[in-house]
Parts: C-alpha cells; sequence; structure tokens
C-alpha cells in the first residue's frame, strides 16, 4: 500500500500546479475581460491587396 | 436626453451611421451619407483599406452631424505634465495609453480600434476592453505624438473623453484580486483536505493501519496553514479592529472559531493522536469567502465617487496677448483671460467680458433650457457655452468656485459610515457574549463534576460548532443576490450595505428639476392667435433645424405636424431661430428677439414667441413637466416616510405641486447648493435617516450628506455626481418597490438568522456534552452553511418576482 505516498504526492503536485496556473492567468487579466475577445475571435485576418498606403493624419 | 421623434422623410439612410438623410444627401463611392463628418470617416477608413468596418455591424457608425470641430481643442496634450498624468506606461520607444471611449457600442468598433495600426504606423496597437468601453493603444512617442493618436481616433468618430479624475487617480487598488487569489488557496486547501479526511468518516483509516492514518492527519495539518496563515488573515485584522473599537462585528466570532478550531486541532492531532477538526476549518473559510466574494460584485462601469472634477475640462484656452494658448486647468489663476467655445464648459466663476453668452447649467440643476448672461455679469462655474465664442475673466480659481467650493466642505472629508450599523453587527455581539458564556457553563459544570478532560472538550466544542459560519453567510448572500435583483432594475447600488441603509430610511428628500422634473414630459401651451396648419408646419420646420433645448420640446409637441420647407433658416445663438417662408421673414424666439411686448406674460416657465413679418402671432409657453406617474411616487412614499422638497428655483410652481402632492409635503424653493447640503445636515441631526434623491452637479453636498444618496440620470453611462446608488431615470416611478424590497431584504436576513440558530442550538446540546465528533462537524457545517444560502437565494427572487422588480423567478 506505500504507493499510495506516491500518489498523495502526485496528487498534490498536480493539484498545485492548477492553482499555480489559476494565479498565472489571474495576474495575467485573463478574468479581466471576458466579453470582447468572444468577439474578438470572428473576426477574419483579410489579407489586404492595395497595401502600405499609410498616411500620417495631417490636421486640417 | 430629448430625441426627437419623428417620421422619416426619406427611406435613404446613412451607410456610416444609418440614421436617416433627412437634408441633402451626400453621395460618395455609390453609397448615400447623411453629412460631411460621416462621408469624412468613410473616406479616412477606405483610403486605408478598412472597409471590413462596414461588414461586421449594420452602418455601425456614430453619427458625426453634432460634432463639435476645433483644430486645437487638443493642444493641452502637448503638456509634459498632463501627458505624464495620463499615460499607464512609458519608456524610450513606446507610451501606453488607456482612453475611456463612450462611443464604443458594437463589434465594428472593436474591429476598428483594433486595427489603428493600419490608419498610422506609429501606432503599435489597440486593444479594447467592450464592457468598460475602454481601449489601451500602444504607440511609438517619436513617430507619433499623443495629441495625433487622440485627432486620429475623434477623426474616424471615436473621440476619447479625457478628464481631471482620470489624469489624478489611477488605477483602483485590487482588493478584489486578493479576495480571489484567498477564495482559490482556501479552495484548493479544503478539497486535498477533504480527500484525507474521507476516510476517517467511513473508518477506512483504520483498515490502512495507523500509519496512514498519522499521515493523512500531518497532511492536513499542512493545508491548514496557507488556510489559517492567508486566507484567514483579513477576520484576524477586522476582528482586532473592532474589538478594539469596543464594538464587536461578525467577525469576532467568526475569528474566535477560526482560532479555536487551529489550535484544538493541533493540540488533538499532535498531543492526543485523534483526527482533529482541520478539514472543517478549510470548509469554513472556503464558504465565508465565497459569501465575501458574492457580496463584493461591483459595478466596474459605474462610477459613484465622481465629483466635479470628472466633468470639468482638463485644459483652457487662455489668452494672452492676444494670442491664445491652451494651458492644463490647474495652471489656471485669478485674473486670467480665457475663452470658451460653443459647447465648451465654463471652469471657473468668471465675469463676461466679451460675447453672448448663452450658459446650460443642465449638468448641474438639471435645467437644460440656456440662461442668458449679458457683458459685465458673473457667470459660475459648470454651465455648457451654447453659441458663439465668449471671453472671460477668471474670478475664482476653479475650486473655489459657488459650486465647487461645495466640496471643500467637511462632508466630503468624513466617510459616510455614520451611525448606522447592520443588522448582522447588533446580532453578533449579543451572539458572541451568549456563545461564550455557555461555553464558559458547560466547562464549570463539567470541572464541577471532576471530568477536567471532557470539559475542555465541551468547551472547545460549543466554539467550534458555533462557528457562526451560516451566520455570517446569511447576510452577505441576501445582500448579494438583492444588489443583483435591483440591477436587473436599473437602480444600482454602490455596495450591499446600502440596501440595509436603504430599508431605515425614513426621510425622502427630492430635488425637482431633472430629478422630478424631466424635459421630456416638458408642458407646451400656444397662446395667441390661432395657429393655422401653415403656420404649424412653418414652426415645425424652424424647430427641426435646431438643437436648442426648446426646440426640441416644441418639435416633439407638434409631433404630427409635417414641416414646410424653408429658407435662410438661421439660428442667432441665445436668441431665436430666424427663416423665410414664401418671402416672408419668420421668426420663432425671445421676446426682443421677435420684437414683442413684454406685459402682461406669465411667469414660470419659457416664453417662445413666434411672428411673422413683424407681426407677433402669440408664444408658446413650456414649462418643465413632472416624470410619469410621480404624484403616485410620491403619495407612495408619504404613506411611511416624510416627504421633502428642495428646488433652486423660484417659488412660482408652489401652489401647482401642493395640489399635486398633498399638504404633507414640505417644499423648499431657492436652495443653493450649499443650503442643500445644511438642509441635509439638519434633518440628520433632528434624528432623521435620510434617502436623498437628485440628479445634478448642485445636489452633490446633499447627496453625500444623506444617509443614502440616490442620483437619477437619463443614462448610466453619462456623468452622475457622487453618490450610493444611480438610478436610470425610467424606473422612477418603481422607487417605492424598491425601497420596499430593500425591507424585505432584511427580513429575509432576520429569517435565516433564525434557520442558523436552529442549527446552533442543535450543535450546542451534542457540544455541551462533548459528543461533537468530526465527522459531526464535517456534516453539520456544510448543511447549515448550504441551506442558508438556498433560502436566501430562492427568497430574495420570489419577493423581487412578487413585486414586479424581475420577470422570471430564476
Amino acid at each position: 500500500m506505500e504507493v499510495i505516498f506516491i500518489l498523495i504526492a502526485i496528487s498534490l503536485i498536480l493539484a498545485g500546479s492548477f492553482l499555480f496556473l489559476f494565479f498565472r492567468a489571474m495576474k495575467g487579466g485573463q478574468f479581466e475581460d471576458s466579453h470582447t475577445p468572444a468577439i474578438r475571435i470572428l473576426f477574419e485576418n483579410k489579407q489586404s491587396n492595395n497595401s502600405k498606403k499609410v498616411p500620417t493624419p495631417k490636421s486640417k | 436626453m430629448g430625441k426627437i421623434t419623428d417620421t422619416p422623410i426619406s427611406t435613404h439612410t446613412c451607410y456610416h451611421c444609418g440614421e436617416a438623410c433627412k437634408e441633402d444627401i451626400l453621395h460618395f463611392d455609390q453609397k448615400e451619407f447623411c453629412c460631411t463628418g460621416c462621408k469624412l470617416v468613410y473616406e479616412v477608413l477606405s483610403d486605408n483599406d478598412l472597409c471590413s468596418y462596414y461588414d461586421i455591424a449594420d452602418s455601425p457608425g456614430i453619427n458625426q452631424k453634432n460634432s463639435a470641430k476645433r483644430d486645437n481643442r487638443f493642444d493641452y496634450l502637448d503638456d509634459v505634465d498632463i501627458i505624464k498624468k495620463l499615460v499607464d506606461f512609458r519608456n524610450e520607444d513606446e507610451t501606453h495609453i488607456t482612453f475611456y471611449i463612450p462611443l464604443i457600442h458594437c463589434a465594428s468598433c472593436i474591429w476598428l480600434l483594433e486595427n489603428l495600426h493600419k490608419l498610422n504606423e506609429g501606432i503599435v496597437s489597440g486593444r479594447v476592453d467592450f464592457i468598460k468601453k475602454k481601449v489601451q493603444v500602444k504607440f511609438a512617442h517619436q513617430k507619433v505624438s499623443l495629441k495625433e493618436v487622440v485627432v486620429l481616433l475623434s477623426k474616424i468618430g471615436y473621440e476619447p473623453h479625457i478628464n481631471l479624475a482620470d489624469s489624478e487617480r489611477k488605477t483602483v487598488s485590487p482588493s478584489n484580486k486578493r479576495l480571489i487569489y484567498r477564495l482559490a488557496v482556501a479552495g484548493f486547501c479544503f478539497g486535498n483536505m477533504m480527500l484525507f479526511s474521507l476516510p476517517e468518516y467511513f473508518a477506512e483509516a483504520e483498515l490502512l493501519g495507523n500509519g496512514f492514518k498519522k499521515t493523512f492527519n500531518y497532511l492536513n495539518v499542512m493545508l491548514a496553514l496557507p488556510v489559517f496563515f492567508y486566507s484567514a488573515t483579513d477576520y484576524y485584522r477586522s476582528a482586532w479592529i473592532s474589538i478594539r473599537n469596543k464594538a464587536i462585528n461578525m467577525d469576532v466570532p467568526i475569528a474566535i472559531g477560526i482560532l479555536t478550531l487551529f489550535f484544538y486541532s493541533l493540540y488533538d492531532i499532535f498531543l492526543l493522536g485523534n483526527e482533529g477538526y482541520m478539514d472543517t476549518l478549510g470548509g469554513l473559510l472556503f464558504f465565508l469567502l465565497i459569501g465575501k466574494y458574492y457580496q463584493q460584485k461591483t459595478y466596474d462601469t459605474l462610477s459613484f465617487d465622481r465629483d466635479y472634477k470628472s466633468y470639468f475640462p482638463i485644459a483652457v484656452s487662455r489668452v494672452v496677448a492676444d494670442r491664445e494658448e491652451v494651458i492644463p486647468l490647474s495652471k489656471l489663476n485669478v485674473g486670467d483671460i480665457i475663452l470658451v467655445r460653443n459647447e465648451e464648459l465654463i471652469p471657473s466663476d468668471s465675469i463676461l467680458l466679451d460675447g453672448e453668452a448663452a450658459v446650460d447649467y443642465s449638468f448641474v440643476t438639471g435645467e437644460e433650457v440656456p440662461v442668458i448672461r449679458k457683458k459685465g455679469e458673473l457667470i459660475y462655474a459648470g454651465g455648457r457655452q451654447k453659441g458663439g465664442a465668449i471671453m472671460l475673466a477668471v474670478q475664482k480659481s476653479p475650486s473655489q468656485g459657488y459650486l465647487t467650493d461645495l466640496w471643500n466642505s467637511d462632508t466630503f472629508d468624513k466617510s459616510k459610515e455614520k451611525g448606522l450599523e447592520s443588522l448582522a453587527t447588533k446580532i453578533s455581539g449579543k451572539f458572541t457574549v451568549t456563545v461564550i458564556l455557555i461555553a464558559l457553563s458547560a466547562l464549570a459544570f463539567w470541572l464541577y463534576l471532576g471530568e477536567v478532560s471532557l470539559g475542555i472538550l465541551a468547551f472547545t466544542s460549543v466554539l467550534i460548532i458555533t462557528c457562526p459560519c451560516a451566520l455570517a453567510m446569511s447576510t452577505p448572500f441576501t445582500l448579494g443576490n438583492s444588489l443583483r435583483v435591483l440591477g436587473q432594475g436599473k437602480f444600482y447600488l454602490k455596495n450591499a450595505q446600502v440596501i440595509e441603509k436603504l430599508a431605515k430610511t425614513d426621510t425622502v428628500v427630492f430635488d425637482k428639476t431633472g430629478t422630478l422634473t424631466a424635459p421630456s414630459q416638458a408642458k407646451v401651451s400656444f397662446q395667441g392667435e390661432e395657429l393655422s396648419q401653415e403656420s404649424k408646419s412653418i414652426i415645425k420646420g424652424l424647430v427641426s433645424q435646431s438643437t436648442h433645448a426648446l426646440s426640441n420640446r416644441i418639435n416633439a409637441w407638434m409631433k404630427n405636424v409635417i414641416p414646410e420647407k424653408l429658407v435662410n433658416v438661421e439660428e442667432v445663438h441665445g436668441q431665436g431661430l430666424r427663416g423665410v417662408y414664401k418671402d416672408q421673414e419668420v421668426k420663432l424666439g425671445s421676446a426682443s428677439f421677435v420684437g414683442a411686448s413684454g406685459q402682461n406674460l406669465p411667469e414660470g416657465g419659457n416664453l417662445v414667441f413666434f411672428s411673422v413679418e413683424g407681426n407677433v402671432l402669440g408664444y408658446f409657453f413650456i414649462q418643465s413637466g413632472l416624470r410619469k406617474n410621480i404624484d403616485q411616487v410620491v403619495k407612495n412614499l408619504e404613506s411611511e416616510r416624510t416627504v421633502h422638497l428642495l428646488s433652486g428655483d423660484q417659488d412660482h410652481e408652489r401652489d401647482h405641486l401642493k395640489r399635486l402632492f398633498g399638504d404633507e409635503v414640505k417644499l423648499n424653493f431657492n436652495q443653493s447648493p450649499k443650503d442643500k447640503l445644511c438642509y441635509l445636515s439638519a434633518l440628520n441631526d433632528e434624528g432623521a435617516t435620510t434617502l436623498m434623491v437628485g440628479d445634478g452637479l448642485n445636489d452633490a453636498g446633499a447627496l453625500q450628506e444623506s444617509h443614502v444618496g440616490i442620483a437619477v440620470t437619463d443614462k448610466v453611462s453619462n456623468f452622475s455626481p457622487a453618490s450610493d446608488a444611480i438610478m436610470d431615470a425610467s424606473v422612477m416611478d418603481k422607487l417605492p418597490a424598491f425601497l420596499e424590497f430593500a425591507k424585505t431584504s432584511r427580513k429575509i436576513i432576520k429569517a435565516s438568522f433564525g434557520l442558523s440558530f436552529t442549527y446552533n442550538t442543535i450543535g450546542v446540546f451534542f457540544a455541551v456534552q462533548g459528543l461533537v465528533s468530526p465527522v459531526f462537524c464535517a456534516i453539520l457545517m456544510p448543511i447549515s452553511s448550504i441551506s442558508v444560502v438556498v433560502f436566501t437565494t430562492l427568497s430574495t427572487n420570489y419577493i423581487a418576482y412578487k413585486k414586479g422588480l424581475k420577470e422570471k423567478i430564476f
């Protein structure tokens, strides 16, 4: 039954690393905005054909 | 704001903003536009191959018709001090800045703002937070200046709001985040402890042998350490503070419970070799923190603590030796000459030197009809100039004015936590004393019988089992859920405590203008010769050309009239409208403008005269109307509370209001912002618990001084003064129901207290006999917590549904 000690160690490490990942996600701001990414993912990345026509904003 | 409802004349809609094109339709690129502003935005976007903007949502643009355009209005963004205050981050190459752009409203907005780098190569990226309506822009400041970024944003129709408060107050403290970390740690430890304790409950550990049992107990101790030393720290601090202040709050019994649980378990595990109560400790903290998290729900998108600074401009144009320069407001001195243009705010009390001043004080008083001021007259800060540019000599610094002086009063320094202790606080004092008395008497009883160890067990068991988990959870869950229900009803509270305060209020004070009255409910009547259908059409044609508040009201009044086409329509700011119809000059405006005599005229409203070729046909008499069902609201409130009314106006409406609201209502007129504040503090001194309902900046003092201040606003995201709650004007008529609901919330809390007392009585019954085991704890604790949570959630939802505040129970 000594195998239980190893299993306990593994389970604690596993659960601990999930906690750590959650902390990292919190710090990284993943939970700050839960709405915009859902919209953002739907945008298509259309390749533009008349590229590089970038005027600087001239004050009119 | 007063939106003109009229039937679209043409079926042409603007490709950019989607509004009906009423006048000249501009054609460009085979598309139709309603104004040059909209066309310009389209041109910019099509030049840069960004027309996907129009594919994502239908007509996503913002109407550009009324956007003020002036080249140098962002000049202050070149000022180094201001840049420093505004940016989030800056190094040698890059600057990061977050703009608040209230106009963000659809997926296209997000797309365009995140593709800013295609418009200007100096911009690195843009990232939108849709809910908060914010966009973070990163740009290389060697290639493009902050001013150019802002100019670009406003050119494509997304002008950011930049104000003083933003520049002074940076990011909010992340206390909410800290709570989530604590909760995560408690949840992690609790879950694992339960795994190690489970064999214990079913006596499986015996089968595994003694070594395992010990190991599991030691693992539990290890997992309890982060809970005890990290997750629970807020409770120790709060309990310590409340003991030092000689007032026992809910956290005192909780802290006692946590300490007893932890130290008794250590003693039990290491000295007696038993299993201890560490799993109960973990569960307790986990449930408590969930309750706390639930209560801490905040409305991120709303600001409850705005003062005049978030409304005032960040910079003004100063005239020095005939040259105009834009300086930050903080550098403005008494005696400076400033220039204020159309739609700009007057930043300080000043004397008018030159120009025609028509000042709209709608944010201050709630009255949106501009006030006319003549040369040499004093103009108070806070108004918005409508019309041509005016020159002003500054008399007082922006923070010392008639209006802003309010914020220098003591009321704004002290926090609002005066007097009203919450129900939980009141009960927890008695609760703690009772529990300790029971525990001590159990100890004394067993000592008397000579059973020392059983005595200690009974003593600690009582402290552990009565640990007021369920008690502590009933308040946050009831209030947290009520907060949500009210929020769905467009009544947003600053925090959950406001509900309890709301329930206790016995005096309601209303501001009149803008709170009880609404521009959209204006009463319009025409006095004079009967208007022919033709004249009506002419008037309609005139007013539909103007955005003046009075024009809007007349326009709304003539809902079904078809406007006549006039030529040479011209708006003389502060005077009126002029136009030509069939070679006749028609005028609509003030008495002096149309040349009417000023005798025998009614008071208490605005007059708009109408003349054709100099013949005055009559005048419109426009009174501010009361909001729908407001008399019902007042009468409803009167049955249980005293109602007061404060108004900054003259008392010509006294009789009318008296008739409407009854004699019980105490009416007060001619109240300055300071008077309102003093009126509230006088009421408070008499022992009343006051609820102030106001809307403008001039109510800010009274809102702050009252126990609960509610700011009424037509658009929740608009500016509203600092308050405890923000209410959408459309739900004004539900105010009595909201107050009633707040009262019921208190009853629900009481009922759930009763429920958890029942659990405690059962627990104590076993505890005094020394019969409490870890298994017993592990079962009773979650049952009591969960049943209390379910009870409070269900009952608040049900009552909200019954009172018509919610459409469905869930």
